[in-house]
């Protein structure tokens, strides 16, 4: 059974079996507008947590997405070469960003669930 | 977001009304992008008609017996070669032949004239005309208005509802159609359309008016500076500047050749030195391969990796369907066509010399 847990800078990630699958909420989507680029991490990438990790381009500008924890990049969502605008269809489905094999798994302790988030944006 | 002392605009409540999501802008708090959001707002300018809220940028009315003089003076222009209801572009330089800002000077009567400036120059702007103004026997007087554009193939025809007629007016031409309105054909996106100036009772009038037209879409400043990149046009802060002059920003186009040779503007020794000497970088448009954008600060390399200029205004052209740029290199890289390369976080990306506009202009010239 996966678990969802999201972040204070707007990513999620689903968690099922020590791998992470991550991707932006659909408020930063939103908020970051139309995306026409997203600058994809190369499999095997070790990353600790606060990396950038990935980054999405807007029309009007480049922001980063950091690893919410560390962990080596198992999979990029390659569909978003083609069609970046996924992320903002789909921000927390068929627009995930990156898969990540976890390094410590109690890192997870610190982030929040869907209810924490909400209030968060709230 | 922005700061308590960002300046508002007088219709926010409208814009705010309309969903716009705020953002501080050249000292304003201006709507970046409405619900429809950049992608949609530019493509729609391009196919219907964009209204913009532009009342950041100011209007000066200048006039009086020395109101050529004075212009010919802060100016490489000869006013009084303008028909009435002529526009033009020109710049107020430094001495140094810098470009201090870009401007539309529209001649409104033999002695009367029209000067529309940026606003992140338009304190200086002032300061600059009142200071020269002294010299000569003219009143210099920044107006109150909202200041509105409306731009795209069916501006016109929204107008028209809106019971404003448009017909004989041409690009690049200005009118004063009721009592404290300015209107030019005119803009910053490529495409036909007008701007106008009007006080805010009128504008709140006609913007319902328009609004109330399907063809017309708010459009925010994010796809305005798409739009405008698209088309080639200079963001005077971005790139021109003080530090640039006409002949580098390839704007020469933009001074009549009389003047060039022969005229006594601020800064002409210094331009007729530069355009002797030939600049040594040019602005160029850039068309970064691939998809990814190549944004302003980015550093340009030749084929050798010697440093070859930088970007200066750099995203993604919703309606080239690729990124856009724009830029300075050294003059012998200039062409169009020649590969140049981008760091863009590391990674150099490759980059053609483009001739500009990206996207076609489609101005009403008659």
């Amino acid at each position: 059974m996966a678990t969802t847990y999201f972040t204070s800078d707007h990513e999620w990630l689903r968690v099922e079996g020590g791998i992470a699958t991550v991707g932006i909420t659909d408020y930063a989507q939103e908020q970051l507008g139309d995306l026409v680029f997203v600058e994809l991490p190369e499999t095997g990438k070790k990353l600790a947590k606060g990396d950038t990790a990935v980054v999405v381009e807007s029309v009007k500008a480049a922001s980063d997405v950091y690893a919410p924890v560390d962990g080596e990049i198992t999979e990029a969502n390659g569909t978003l070469s083609s069609d970046p605008s996924l992320v903002n269809s789909a921000a927390t489905g068929a627009g995930w960003l990156w898969k990540m094999r976890l390094a410590d798994e109690s890192q997870l302790a610190g982030l929040m669930d869907e209810a924490a988030y909400k209030a968060h944006i709230a | 977001m922005t700061g308590d002392d960002s300046k508002h605009l007088p219709l926010e409540d409208i814009h705010a009304a309309a969903g716009a999501r705020f953002g501080a802008f050249a000292g304003w708090s201006m709507p970046l992008t409405y619900p429809a959001g950049v992608m949609k707002e530019h493509l729609h300018t391009r196919e219907h008609a964009g209204l913009f809220d532009i009342s950041h940028m100011k209007l000066f009315e200048v006039s009086g017996p020395g109101a050529i003089a004075l212009l010919n003076r802060a100016c490489p222009l000869d006013a009084g070669a303008l028909e009435i209801s002529q526009s033009k572009l020109s710049f107020f330089l430094n001495e140094a032949g810098g470009i201090l800002d870009d401007l539309i000077v529209t001649r409104l009567g033999d002695t009367r004239f029209m000067v529309v400036a940026n606003a992140g120059n338009a304190v200086a702007d002032e300061k600059h005309l009142r200071e020269l103004a002294a010299n000569f026997d003219v009143k210099v007087e920044p107006l109150e208005r909202v200041f509105l554009a409306i731009q795209g193939p069916e501006a016109w025809a929204a107008l028209s509802r809106a019971g404003i007629e448009t017909g004989s007016l041409l690009f690049m031409h200005g009118v004063e159609p009721r009592k404290d309105w300015f209107m030019s054909r005119s803009g910053y996106t490529g495409e036909d359309g007008f701007e106008i100036g009007l006080p805010e009772a009128d504008a709140r009038a006609l913007v319902a008016k328009l609004l109330e037209d399907e063809r017309v879409l708010w459009i925010g400043l994010a796809a305005r500076d798409s739009l405008r990149l698209e088309a080639g046009l200079c963001l005077h802060g971005q790139d021109i500047t003080p530090e640039t002059d006409p002949a580098a920003a390839a704007l020469m186009w933009a001074i009549p050749k009389d003047i060039r040779a022969s005229g006594a503007f601020i800064g002409a020794d210094a331009l007729r030195d530069a355009v002797e000497r030939g600049p040594a970088q040019k602005r160029v448009g850039l068309k970064p391969e691939g998809r990814q954008p190549v944004r302003a600060g980015a550093a340009l390399f030749d084929a050798d990796g010697n440093p070859a200029g930088h970007v200066t205004s750099g995203g993604f052209g919703p309606s080239a369907g690729h990124p856009v740029a724009m830029g300075y290199v050294a003059a012998s890289l200039a062409k169009p066509g020649t590969r140049v390369f981008a760091d863009v976080r590391g990674t150099k990306i490759p980059v053609d010399i483009s001739s500009l506009p990206f996207t076609p202009h489609r101005y009403r010239k008659g």
